[in-house]
């Protein structure tokens, strides 16, 4: 199924969770935030997702700024 | 005696607040931060890069000795500014957002009515908001009165290390909200005199990141600021003297040699 991820298509299997989806993009040592859906969580919440067809991720992390 | 920042019931050393933008790398941010002595750090939202793995700025910055401050820069609205405040909280380092709301147009100056918006949205939801803002007093009370736990007005524009344009609003925010929460420059300050002279006139601390970050020795400036800004506070405890339009004779005018 397709999901969304930062603005990018993504073909997911069915019943992917959060985490499993983390753990894909390498993010399970990095501090990140998650909105789904335009609901902001945090990693944990997220993790324990069961994506869904359609979903729309935004995954964030502190970048250099002032 | 220790002068102590307080904000929002956290109490800080440093007057000076730095950003960890523009560095040439990790490692020179890394160096600037810890000769500027500074507590407060600030840092933006982004989202994660997918297409390659990216360093982590976290990597670099001491958790336990630096306090994290997310800003909202590239928020152009109030709604972008609230949803990017969320996101920073939901990463769990603290509820304390450095709020930036900016037009898309290249000045790079707040909208004051947005700002407010979102700063009442964002007390109202528990966060602990330093919202970046004009140098308009009124803008700035009305940021003291709905909460918020300082007020940043500029310098000069982001960027522009054009230093204090224009010194006596600055002064007139520091008279209206003087006292009651801590008023922080924020941006264009360009040189350690920028920040002494913010310091002298009252502000409670400055926030400094391409005036260190673009320096030929970003390290050494960053010394450089942390000095300009602990003279200007100084200077204001010790109440500077009244300027004059007539001179006045530091020796004495009896006693000259060869006096009739």
């Amino acid at each position: 199924m397709i999901i969304v991820v930062n603005g990018q298509q993504r073909d997911i299997t069915a019943g992917c969770t959060g985490v499993k989806l983390l753990e894909e993009l390498d993010l399970t040592a990095e501090r990140i935030a998650v909105e789904r859906n335009g609901e902001v969580m945090n990693r944990q919440t997220f993790a324990a997702c069961t994506l869904a067809a359609g979903d729309v991720i935004e995954i964030v992390r502190f970048v250099g700024g002032g | 005696m220790t002068d102590l920042l307080t904000i929002a019931g956290r109490t800080f050393r440093s007057r000076l607040m730095i950003g960890t933008g523009k560095y040439a790398t990790f490692q020179q941010m890394r160096e600037a931060l810890e000769a500027s002595g500074a507590e407060i750090v600030t840092v933006a939202v982004r989202r994660v890069n997918l297409d390659r793995k990216e360093e982590s700025l976290l990597d670099y910055i001491d958790l336990n000795r630096y306090f994290l401050l997310p800003n909202t820069a590239g928020c152009q609205t109030a709604e972008e500014a609230i949803r990017t405040a969320r996101l920073a909280r939901a990463a769990g380092l603290s509820d304390w957002v450095k709020l930036e709301v900016i037009p898309a147009d290249n000045t790079l100056l707040p909208d004051p009515i947005a700002t407010v918006e979102a700063a009442k949205t964002l007390v109202a939801e528990g966060f602990v908001v330093l919202p970046y803002t004009t140098d308009d007093h009124t803008v700035a009370k009305r940021l003291l009165d709905i909460g918020c736990a300082t007020v940043m007005p500029f310098g000069s524009a982001i960027g522009t290390g054009l230093g204090l344009t224009s010194p006596d609003r600055l002064q007139r925010i520091i008279e209206v909200i003087g006292g009651q929460v801590p008023v922080v420059v924020d941006a264009g300050l360009g040189a350690p005199s920028d920040a002494a002279l913010a310091m002298e006139l009252g502000a409670d601390a400055v926030l400094i990141n391409t005036a260190i970050a673009r320096a030929g020795d970003p390290v050494q400036m960053a010394r450089a600021m942390a000095v300009g800004v602990e003279a200007g506070r100084m200077a204001y405890q010790a109440r500077r003297m009244g300027k004059s339009a007539v001179a006045s004779p530091s020796s004495p005018t009896v006693g000259r040699v060869g006096d009739k």
